[in-house]
């Protein structure tokens, strides 16, 4: 059997695949959390929730209306970033004023609540969604055998991180972002509706967590708390890309989705802090970030 | 005719601060209009409360014969007022040709990308870098020329010439006088009193948030003493 660091090559490459997967939706959250950080100054805490709004936006719809997975995957975004608008423009946006501390609060109250809602409704427990029949079944790679669907996330999150960032990096809307970002009182003052920007930040950035959260429906259970169990580690991943940096925040998180990964192989014991212990020596030696630019 | 831009009895606060206090000055179409006074006498903020970016404000703002007071800050360019501000504001994250499309154009009459270029030469050669990678006078004539692109009836410059070589505060001199002949109009702060005297048609002096005087550029030399009074020079 061919080894890899005396690991057999066979695990080696699963746990790398498998890293990929969690990669990806480290990355795609952690990208809507750079985003809405970067031009709102807000570290969005409602971010896990909107995740999980997404996922049972899925299941919800499937219930009751018959929606199948591949309109919730459209749709289950844009109800949840409508959501985040409204949100943001009835009552985040009137706390732009206040200390960053704020936001944060309101974040967190806003997540209590919707996870408390959701729970009170669907129980702690966690619900099946089923992976959509085009979709099932899995493929030998030779070394490991691939469920499709997994393969499927990986592919669609990578393109929908590179389609975000293409936005951001090369449209006008980008360009306004961007400068709005660095001096948001001269944008407007050149004939830009920063106070629109905002909103639909911040309902981009929902509707991301969302798009993640339908995504994640087949994989994971559908639960109340799926949000509150992911978010603390893809804050860790948006900490050690830089606050802020989009390019950071997709690289880091396929990044450190990989390394947890590979923890598993060669000490498994140590694999759900690893990503922590990157945060605190990143934090140490390079406070902004790896991709973040020093203050 | 009816001036252009007509301010009215201009009160501003930051805060607690009371800093103009009744500032009245007109501008007429097609003029070039300098504020001259010390610094802190409130020429930065007057022109910022025109603009709309100090909110805290009592008074008449009348442009193009529409009450400004009530614009929200964003529709100011949308009405013809463009603005440089003194720090020029260029974008770090966007590249000169992205600074240079960044304002939306609001009306027709603006320049076009082709024309800005011919003026400054210097642009389209770093077209590509990163706009503070510009040396500070190319970030002066990237600042002032993204706006002409906008089609704006106003110019509101906010101490153009600050920290920059001679030759640069030529240049910018001579592309004021350009702009000038195409008829824009130009409202802008300055100290350097020798710059000023080239590009004005009028001066408003300006000493503890109101304007003093008001005079045209042919009543300078008459005016010398009182300038030296005022501006401590």
């Amino acid at each position: 059997m061919t080894m890899i660091f005396g690991i057999p090559l066979q695990a080696f490459l699963g746990q790398l695949l498998i890293g990929l997967i969690n990669g990806s939706f480290y990355a795609l959250l952690s990208l809507g959390l750079a985003v809405i950080f970067g031009l709102l100054r807000v570290i969005n805490f409602a971010h896990g929730a909107q995740y999980m709004l997404g996922a049972f936006a899925a299941m919800l719809m499937l219930e009751y209306f018959g929606i199948n997975y591949w309109v919730a995957l459209i749709l289950g975004p844009i109800v949840v970033g409508l959501f985040g608008a409204i949100i943001e423009r009835t009552m985040l946006s009137r706390l732009y004023d206040l200390d960053p501390l704020y936001g944060l609060l309101f974040t967190f109250g806003l997540a209590l609540t919707i996870e408390g809602t959701f729970r009170y409704l669907y129980g702690a427990a966690g619900q099946p969604y089923s992976v959509p029949t085009q979709l099932a079944g899995g493929t030998n790679l030779g070394f490991m055998f691939l469920p499709i669907y997994r393969g499927w996330v990986v592919v669609v999150s990578l393109v929908a991180c590179i389609g975000t960032w293409l936005l951001i990096e090369k449209t006008k809307l980008g360009a306004y972002l961007r400068a709005a970002t660095e001096n948001p009182v001269l944008v407007q003052a050149f004939g830009v509706n920063v106070p629109v920007l905002l909103t639909l930040t911040y309902g981009l950035g929902a509707a991301l967590a969302a798009f993640a959260g339908v995504l994640a429906a087949p994989i994971y259970q559908v639960s109340p708390l799926m949000g509150s169990n992911i978010i603390i580690v893809v804050f860790a991943v948006v900490v050690v890309g830089g606050m802020g940096s989009i390019m950071g925040a997709i690289v880091t998180g396929y990044m450190l989705g990989i390394a947890e990964g590979l923890t598993k192989v060669f000490y498994p014991e140590a694999s759900n802090i690893v990503i922590f212990v990157i945060m605190a020596i990143v934090l140490l030696l390079r406070p902004a970030g790896l991709f973040g630019r020093d203050a | 005719m009816a001036p252009l831009l007509q301010v009215s009895n201009l009160n501003a606060w930051y805060g607690e601060s009371h800093v103009l206090h009744g500032v009245d000055m007109t501008v007429g179409e097609g003029e070039t209009i300098t504020i001259l006074g010390r610094n802190g006498v409130g020429k930065t903020t007057t022109l910022r409360t025109i603009v709309g970016i100090i909110r805290e404000r009592k008074g008449e703002i009348r442009f193009a014969g529409k009450d400004m007071l009530g614009v929200p800050l964003h529709r100011t360019a949308h009405n013809g007022i463009g603005f440089v501000p003194e720090e020029r504001g260029i974008f770090s994250t966007l590249t000169v040709e992205e600074n240079l499309l960044l304002p939306p154009v609001v009306a027709e009459g603006g320049m076009s990308l082709a024309e800005i270029y011919e003026l400054f030469p210097n642009l389209e050669e770093r077209r590509s870098s990163p706009g503070t990678k510009l040396s500070g006078g190319e970030q002066q004539m990237l600042a002032i020329a993204r706006i002409l692109r906008t089609g704006v009836k106003l110019l509101i410059l906010d101490e153009p010439t600050e920290g920059l070589a001679p030759v640069i505060v030529q240049r910018i001199g001579e592309v004021l006088k350009t702009l000038k002949e195409r008829g824009m109009t130009v409202l802008l702060v300055e100290q350097n009193f020798r710059f000023a005297s080239r590009v004005a048609d009028r001066f408003y002096l300006m000493d503890h948030g109101r304007m003093v005087a008001n005079f045209p550029v042919a009543e300078l030399p008459g005016k010398m003493d009182m300038l030296h009074k005022v501006l401590g020079v």
